[in-house]
């Protein structure tokens, strides 16, 4: 979607302003909800693209207003209801429905550790070829999906240079409305600045992203 | 935590007006929904407050730095780690949750790499931790792709024009380490001392090692 979140690129957010020893956290809120959305995310009724999305669908002046954990909660909120994992009412009245049995969760504390570490690879086996290989020139579509899509805007159109092939990983579009994982090759794409931002560009600057193949033309 | 759940029933109407008071809105509103959650058995307080520890106090940029360390010290692991860096970072312990796909970029004296996530804040959490606010920032996602200079400028980095200055925007699940440059005046010094001099921004590219 060419939504707020797709911001590389836009004027008028002022100067990069770095914090001094900064603080993992600077509420004990904000590590509960990292933690409560990684537990929550335990039950694996949604995934990282959905999670994404329902950050990305936030009303535009909330995305910008709130902060990254804020929107994490009002993500998480979002996911819970629409999993059917906690009821309007629940949320609302913040008691149990007794109508619902207790559930067991699926991440222990003894789970969490291995949990982490294995994590969650999105490369994935195929038997198809890639369509693309290393140092041809491709374009990016210039398409504008409605849904989740991991093709920023300022690329679209573009002229890039494969520069590295990744092998087949889930593929984020479909993967975010719970139609599949549908893998295909992955592949980073080197930009030149100037083919991005003009002659103003410095020449000798590259932007580097990891592009589908459903992203991509032959050039 | 468990305080808050008390509150929650009632009890001990004074501390609990006291406790919400000092409190945002926010803040009680995540804690609201956690009572919900454990007492729908949904989330193991417990395995919560494992979450925190890991990232308070576990996983942080001390990791990556160890590993730049490593490579400043030891030419067949950065030969490695250049080559498959998941493989070789999890040769030093560090793996998974959103560090599943690993690629180090080296700076050299004519190549100087930048780390972004323009559509969220995509950072390598096994090496580096949780991202700092600036990363997460609409300043910084929109203006190290368009502005990169400019944007090193502010950190304290000028670079002259001739170096090539290498944007690296995550947008899928590969997940970026910088290599900075080896500082002069550091030869001798053990890969322990030399993690000491690694700074977590060095490692996003927008900082060098400075010199001990």
């Amino acid at each position: 979607m060419n939504g707020i979140h797709d911001m590389g690129g836009m004027h008028g957010f002022g100067p990069v302003e770095p914090e001094a020893n900064e603080p993992v956290f600077h509420a004990p809120w904000e590590a509960r909800v990292l933690a409560l959305r990684r537990a929550a995310g335990a039950w694996r009724r949604w995934n990282i693209d959905a999670g994404r999305h329902s950050i990305e669908t936030l009303p535009p002046a909330d995305y910008l207003r709130l902060t990254y954990y804020e929107k994490w909660f009002e993500s998480v909120i979002k996911l819970l209801l629409g999993a059917g994992l906690v009821t309007p009412q629940e949320l609302a009245s913040g008691r149990r429905d007794p109508a619902v049995p207790v559930a067991t969760p699926p991440l222990t504390a003894d789970k969490v550790m291995p949990a982490i570490l294995a994590g969650s690879p999105t490369v994935r086996a195929t038997s198809a070829k890639p369509r693309f290989t290393v140092g041809q020139a491709v374009r990016a579509r210039g398409i504008n999906p409605g849904g989740h899509t991991r093709l920023p805007r300022y690329v679209r159109g573009r002229l890039g240079t494969i520069e590295c092939d990744h092998g087949a990983h889930v593929f984020p579009d479909s993967n975010a409305r719970f139609e599949g994982e549908k893998p295909q090759f992955l592949y980073t794409v080197r930009f030149a600045a100037r083919e991005l931002w003009g002659e103003t560009a410095n020449p000798v600057d590259t932007v580097h992203l990891d592009l589908w193949e459903d992203y991509l033309d032959a050039a | 935590m468990s305080k808050g759940h008390d509150s929650d029933h009632g009890h001990d109407h004074g501390q609990d007006h006291e406790e919400h008071s000092a409190l945002s809105e926010t803040a009680l509103r995540v804690r609201a929904l956690e009572s919900l959650l454990v007492e729908k058995g949904l989330v193991d307080p417990a395995a919560l407050d494992a979450i925190v520890d890991a990232y308070q106090s576990k996983i942080g940029p001390r990791n990556g730095a160890r590993i730049v360390a490593r490579a400043w010290s030891d030419p067949a692991y950065k030969a490695q780690l250049l080559k498959d860096a998941t493989s070789a970072i999890a040769g030093m312990g560090y793996s998974g949750a959103q560090g599943e796909h690993m690629v180090v970029v080296e700076n050299t004296p004519s190549v100087h790499n930048l780390v972004v996530c323009t559509l969220c804040s995509c950072y390598p959490w096994p090496v580096l931790g949780l991202p700092p606010v600036w990363y997460k920032s609409s300043a910084y996602r929109s203006r190290a792709v368009i502005d990169p200079r400019g944007v090193l400028r502010e950190f304290g980095l000028a670079l002259p024009d001739e170096v090539a200055v290498r944007v690296w925007d995550s947008t899928a699940e590969i997940r970026y380490l910088v290599l900075p440059e080896r500082p002069a005046g550091t030869e001798g010094m053990t890969a322990e001392a030399l993690a000491d001099l690694v700074t977590r921004d060095s490692m996003i590219g927008t900082a060098k090692v400075a010199a001990p």
